[in-house]
């Protein structure tokens, strides 16, 4: 039982970490990106793919406060 | 070209880090529990790891479609290399703590010591000590071993991603039969900020290619989604930086101590 618990730790700790938005987003990306490709945007896919990349690693960090803020 | 240098740089780089964070785990071992235990741990683990890239590798290039491969490889080398910028870009921003290599140390020697002192024959190895080291060594060779079956499955040799990871266990224990201490002049968030472009940008690019992308610009595409990540990791860390969020002391660097 322990044996198993580490094992789906393990992948679990591989693949979360500690950000779910990555985990989700990282299969989101590419099932976006093939279902474009499916319908025939390839090209429109070529340029989305780095998009949706960057746009997903900005949401997975914490949103900084203002400046004026205590 | 740009494909195999990527591919080298990249496994070398990634192998680098973690086998510094294992040094430190070995030298640890080796000054309380005796070098006998800790290099039979280490010589071990390295080659349990071995036997993993052996099984495996061949396996995947032989009875995996590639297709369905990339698209898998792609997705995990996507989340494995955003987790890694992501670490990497709160590290130099200041909002997550650095990787203090000489802090580790001290804590590790601490907690052996805590555990008394271990009075084994001349020659024999002490078996807590030994699985300390197996295990600094396997758990952080893991991700390598990762990276090169990846690598070499999607690239369909295993040569460049074996070169580079061996390169850099070779340089690191060098290095520390040198020393003899932590590398912890060794700029390791910069390292993982680099590392982590690379990898997500062969996530981008092979799990593009698996679900059905023909790179307009081939292989030269990988150097511009390099550009595109390198760029947009420095914005965001310039963007945390200019708020107010909590910053943890001695964080705000890019290296580890």
């Amino acid at each position: 039982m322990n044996l198993l618990r580490g094992f789906f730790r393990f992948w679990y700790d591989f693949i979360v970490g500690d950000s779910v938005v990555l985990a989700i987003g990282g299969g989101a990306i590419l099932m976006a990106g093939a279902l474009l490709v499916w319908a025939g945007a390839e090209a429109i896919a070529q340029i989305l793919l780095p998009v949706m990349v960057a746009g997903t690693l900005a949401l997975s960090l914490p949103r900084p406060r203002n400046r004026t803020e205590g | 070209m740009t494909h195999t240098a990527l591919l080298v740089a990249t496994a070398f780089l990634a192998s680098a880090v973690e086998m510094v964070e294992a040094l430190t785990i070995v030298l640890a071992v080796g000054l309380i529990r005796g070098w006998r235990t800790a290099l039979t741990g280490a010589a071990s683990a390295t080659v349990a790891l071995t036997i993993l890239v052996v099984a495996f590798g061949p396996a995947l290039v032989h009875y995996v479609p590639l297709r369905g491969l990339q698209v898998v490889v792609g997705t995990l080398l996507l989340i494995f290399g955003l987790q890694w910028l992501r670490k990497a870009i709160l590290r130099a921003a200041g909002l997550k703590a650095s990787h203090d290599e000489s802090a580790i140390f001290e804590r590790e020697v601490g907690e052996l010591s805590a555990t008394g002192t271990v009075t084994t024959e001349r020659g024999a190895v002490d078996w807590n000590g030994f699985v300390i080291s197996f295990k600094g060594v396997f758990l952080e060779g893991l991700e390598v071993v990762f990276i090169v079956l990846t690598f070499g499955a999607n690239a369909g040799r295993f040569g460049p991603s074996v070169v580079g990871a061996a390169a850099a266990v070779v340089l690191v224990a060098g290095t520390g039969v040198i020393v003899h201490r932590p590398l912890s002049r060794v700029p390791e968030n910069a390292i993982k900020f680099t590392v982590g472009v690379a990898l997500s940008t062969f996530g981008t690019f092979w799990g593009g290619e698996g679900i059905g992308i023909d790179w307009r610009l081939k292989d030269g595409m990988l150097l511009v989604l390099v550009a595109i990540y390198a760029a947009v990791a420095f914005g965001l860390v310039a963007w945390l930086k200019s708020g107010s969020t909590r910053r943890l002391p001695g964080s705000a660097q890019w290296r580890t101590s």
